[in-house]
């Protein structure tokens, strides 16, 4: 059965999908959490599995309509309750994304730190016209997300997985730079900040025991 | 007086050691669980009663209260425990540090939780964008498991307890228990009439409590420690340590364990660098995460931070995330932009709330324009009235309480920005007189 729930007529939806042996791997292990006949609890992370398939396969982590009706048939669910739980949880792309995916924080915290700055650094490093675009060598897709719960560290930029903290429009642009000749940075704090403690070292937590 | 290392819980906050089990038992966890949770039941439940632990996820409900609303015997149902780690609430990032630095602080209470309400199986629902910190927690549930600590016979307990992580995927409204408790089976995260609670039906229809990862995690040490020596810290009825998230237009923002009742200014100042420009630079201050009202310089100067004396100055603790801004910020803004937030995140399921995000979302972009009549900021706060406590869940409320605050404290600002954009422009385009745009 094919369902056509996308209205966008670019998008080119594959003509099948098929569990490849590490989503299997990863399947089996989800579904194990979960009480016999509760299966329907492993819908959000079997999209996951399909979406980090396509990102194996294709380069592009999104989830094809194809992918749903495989998750349905895996839980025995009617596909419409998986279209409705891929559509309403954000983490989905519902089109093929960029190699890389800006997620630029626009919620308060990180906007008072100066995500603007942040913003117009990927439009223009990345060459991305805005939010919801895909760079024209198919690198870079730049979204604006709400809060990432990284607040002291503001604000920040997450690319895939990844929170680079502590940004500025200038190391956005050396982060962007760096991954377009195929480096990956390390996560964290760019100023070189131990995680959340204060800039300049923490002023607690000197003297606890253990190592 | 401040805090002292001895006396904190999260002791590896930073991550300046390992998280890996080894160095957490240096630390103090995972010593002496199995006798703690050989005590029993209603000693475990008594003993966080008498330490005045409060919920750390923003609503501050008695914890020991809660436990004791689970069934004392099971009817055939399982009973579980869910963690709700889905921490989404702009300002707060504190569950991530626990999550991803002392997740042993969490596990161990996860267990001991479990033993209190009789549950054998937990679930931690980490929100999907702490993918690196849902491995770190994975893996260190691995060693637990790996190291006896749970599983069957958990920590020679006697009592079998298995705990599981899920991964939500980018939705605020799951930090709602219910949406939460909805997500988890595998639905869209839309918030249940209550009641029937949680505690009577809720996961898979069972009984269920959820609680914030702050909460749980603190239990372990309260009962080592003993209840008295939490509720030792803060005033009466705001007991013990929080961490706190300073953040916003401060000189060193970070996350910090401090004990309750610290007044806000000593908060800032000792811990986060100051107010960026000085203490004079400050505007106002959203003291507990979006959702609670921003309170202007006068109140930031004496304010204690804690449930009680936020509350008497119309705000609230919440998750103690506290957003400074200073003289520098467009105030109307800031606030719109949260506006945006909680349009974004209604779920759709109430009408007051789905259409009256977008409504008050719209009506805050024209006020940072100016460009409407100043009779306007009255409709928006009326409409707001109307939002407030018509909906089944707390997004709405928290979605107006920000707009409340503004026009509460800062109504003369917008009034200014009216003056001005009519000094410049003339008066604005008739709009329809209910239409936000």
């Amino acid at each position: 059965m094919v369902a056509e729930i996308s209205t966008a007529n670019e998008i080119v939806q594959p003509e099948s999908f098929a569990f490849d042996a590490e989503s299997e791997a990863a399947i089996e292990k989800i579904l194990k959490r979960y009480p016999p006949g509760k299966q329907a609890s492993g819908v959000i992370p079997l999209l996951y599995v399909v979406q980090r398939q396509m990102k194996r396969q294709t380069g592009s982590a999104w989830v094809p309509n194809k992918g749903m009706d495989a998750v349905a048939e895996r839980l025995g669910m009617a596909p419409i309750r998986v279209y409705e739980v891929a559509t309403f949880y954000f983490m989905f792309n519902m089109k093929p994304i960029g190699k890389f995916h800006l997620q630029v924080c626009g919620t308060t915290p990180c906007w008072l730190r100066g995500s603007d700055d942040v913003f117009r650094a990927c439009k223009e490093a990345a060459h991305v016209p805005g939010y919801g675009h895909t760079s024209a060598d198919g690198l870079f897709t730049l979204t604006e997300v709400e809060c990432l719960g990284g607040c002291v560290n503001a604000p920040i930029l997450q690319v895939d997985d990844d929170y680079y903290e502590d940004m500025d429009y200038e190391s956005t642009v050396r982060l962007i730079e760096a991954l377009k000749r195929g480096e990956r940075p390390a996560p964290g704090s760019v100023i070189g900040r131990q995680t959340s403690a204060p800039e300049g070292g923490p002023l607690t937590l000197l003297d606890v025991p253990g190592e | 007086m401040a805090l002292s290392d001895k006396d904190r819980i999260f002791t590896n906050l930073y991550g300046l050691q390992d998280w890996r089990l080894p160095a957490a038992r240096r630390r103090g966890n995972w010593d002496g669980t199995g006798a703690l949770i050989a005590k029993g039941r209603d000693w475990i439940i008594e003993e966080v009663k008498n330490s005045g632990l409060r919920g750390r996820g923003g609503a501050g409900f008695p914890t020991g209260l809660k436990w004791s609303f689970m069934p004392k015997q099971s009817d055939g149902r399982p009973h579980y425990l869910v963690v709700n780690s889905d921490e989404s609430e702009p300002g707060t990032c504190k569950d991530r540090d626990i999550l991803r630095h002392d997740p042993h602080t969490l596990i161990e209470g996860c267990l001991i939780a479990g033993v209190a309400m009789g549950a054998h199986a937990g679930y931690i629902y980490v929100r999907g964008e702490y993918y690196n910190e849902h491995l770190v927690l994975q893996a260190a549930i691995d060693e637990a498991y790996a190291a006896g600590l749970l599983g069957p016979n958990a920590c020679g307990s006697g009592w079998d307890f298995d705990l599981y992580v899920h991964r939500g995927a980018g939705a605020y409204i799951c930090g709602e228990e219910t949406a939460l408790i909805e997500s988890l089976e595998g639905k869209k995260g839309m918030p249940r009439l209550k009641p029937p609670f949680p505690a009577a039906v809720g996961l898979y229809g069972a009984p269920t409590t959820v609680n914030n990862v702050e909460t749980i995690a603190v239990v372990p040490t309260i009962l080592r420690r003993g209840a008295a020596w939490f509720a030792g810290f803060g005033r009466p009825k705001n007991s013990g340590t929080k961490i706190f998230c300073i953040q916003g237009h401060v000189n060193k923002p970070c996350n910090v364990e401090e004990e309750m009742s610290i007044p806000l200014r000593e908060l800032i100042e000792r811990h986060a660098g100051g107010v960026r420009g000085g203490w004079d630079n400050l505007l106002c201050v959203i003291p507990g995460g979006s959702s609670t009202p921003l309170i202007p310089k006068e109140v930031c100067d004496t304010v204690l931070m804690d449930f009680d004396a936020l509350r008497e100055q119309r705000t609230g603790l919440g998750t103690a995330g506290v957003i400074v801004m200073d003289k520098s910020t467009d105030l109307i803004k800031a606030i719109a932009r949260l506006s945006a937030f909680y349009k974004h995140e209604s779920c759709g399921q109430c009408t007051p709330c789905r259409e009256g995000m977008g409504w008050v979302k719209r009506m805050m972009d024209r006020m940072v324009e100016g460009r409407a009549e100043v009779a306007e900021i009255d409709v928006l706060e009326q409409v707001t009235r109307q939002i407030e406590g018509h909906t089944i869940c707390a997004l709405a409320d928290g979605g107006v309480w920000p707009v409340q605050g503004l026009i509460r404290h800062f109504r003369p600002m917008m009034e200014e920005r009216i003056a001005a954009y009519k000094a410049r422009k003339g008066s604005p385009a008739p709009t329809l007189p209910m239409a936000a745009e």
